[in-house]
């Protein structure tokens, strides 16, 4: 098989396993995305992990555990995928903390009170969600397979996030604005997560059939699954151009691409911090790999 | 050194056991407790099967050079003899 039959192949729906032959450009790109996904499922948890002491019930710090654990448990599927296509995990952990390689760009931002908390796991989740389930058909089939597994896992953190929105907005009313604010937070960065309205047939990840929906689709189904969920609980979107149009098409204030670009090139609000964290988990528990590969060999 | 181990997982008991992944591991142990926490958590499996990569064979050519179409379903076109028998025995639907 030629580039060409290589590239009709996977745009009319034909998948590739680990040891089938693929262009080199197809293997780079893989590399790249997946890898990327990895690293922001790993640098996901930090946000969230600042919180799990200050949860408010015990039933809160055991959930926020379990999803830490269970988003930590998708960048070691993920990173294996990455581990096929022909780049160690080492590596990948030693580009992340270097800042070769990227993360997405909600993880670069702080999480200042628990209703950022609520936040993410309902919103920054449901957005991850639609992203993770155009994903499913990816021609790549190791990453599509693992994918069900992660698809399924995330729904319990909507429910999750959901719950702990629910909760709030049934307080007080100082409840009630911790939310809207973690809200006005969020916006632009959720308006982000998606990317840039590139043409789909100008992104050579949906040419190459690594996802299968373009960006703008990506954002048009968040807003119509999730507006009205937002605004049902008497919660205000921050955003006074957003409107559903006679034909289904949402209109928004268009995003802040400049702040995306440097965000995700590293220059977030906390950024060096988590890098910093990585970086400095990853020296004190070099002790623990070194004893488990000794022992074991 | 660490090698490769692939996942197996049986969903319900008495259905077949379906390639879950792989995880990375220096021995067994390692192996079945990365496998037990990666796809037995949730209730999700009620079995695992944890392989070595090396030990699995794997065959993919199937060629048929003598066109043995007896072996499969495509070897079998009774819709146009069908319509024929009825029509000889009288029974075909106008």
């Amino acid at each position: 098989m030629d580039e060409q039959g290589f590239l009709e192949y996977v745009q009319s729906g034909g998948q590739v396993e680990t040891d089938d032959w693929m262009p080199d450009e197809y293997r780079q790109k893989l590399i790249k995305f997946i890898e990327m996904h990895a690293n922001s499922e790993l640098m996901g948890v930090l946000p969230e992990r600042e919180w799990i002491l200050r949860a408010p019930t015990l039933q809160r710090k055991l959930a926020l555990t379990a999803k830490v654990q269970d988003e930590v448990g998708h960048a070691q599927l993920i990173y294996r995928v990455v581990e096929d296509l022909g780049k160690p995990r080492e590596q990948c952990l030693a580009d992340l903390i270097s800042g070769t390689s990227k993360f997405h760009n909600v993880f670069h931002y702080p999480t200042r009170t628990w209703g950022d908390v609520g936040v993410i796991a309902w919103l920054v989740d449901a957005a991850a969600i639609i992203s993770q389930k155009a994903l499913l058909k990816c021609s790549y089939a190791p990453y599509a397979r693992i994918m069900k597994k992660i698809c399924w896992e995330e729904s319990f953190h909507i429910l999750h996030g959901r719950d702990v929105i629910l909760t709030l907005m049934l307080g007080t009313d100082g409840q009630r604005e911790l939310v809207q604010e973690a809200l006005n937070r969020w916006w632009a960065p959720l308006m982000m997560f998606h990317g840039n309205p590139i043409p789909a047939e100008n992104d050579p990840v949906v040419q190459w059939r690594i996802k299968t929906q373009g960006n703008e689709e990506a954002r048009q189904q968040f807003l119509d699954g999730y507006v009205p969920q937002i605004w049902e609980l008497g919660l205000t979107v921050p955003d006074p151009k957003l409107r559903r149009r006679e034909d289904g098409v949402w209109e928004y204030t268009e995003p802040d691409w400049d702040e995306l670009r440097s965000v995700v090139t590293g220059h977030g609000p906390m950024t060096a911090e988590r890098l910093e964290f990585r970086r400095v988990t990853r020296e004190e528990t070099a002790w623990v790999r070194s004893v488990v590969l000794a022992e074991a060999a | 050194m660490t090698s490769v181990w692939e996942v197996f997982r049986q969903e319900r008991k008495g259905q077949a056991f379906e390639h879950a992944g792989s995880v990375v591991a220096p021995d067994i142990a390692f192996a079945e407790a990365y496998a037990h926490e990666q796809y037995g958590r949730r209730g999700e499996s009620v079995a695992l099967w944890v392989v070595p990569r090396d030990a699995i064979h794997e065959l993919d050519d199937f060629p048929d050079e003598l066109g043995r179409n007896y072996h499969r379903v495509d070897g079998y076109s009774l819709k146009v003899k069908l319509k024929e028998a009825r029509e000889r025995a009288g029974t075909a639907t106008p």
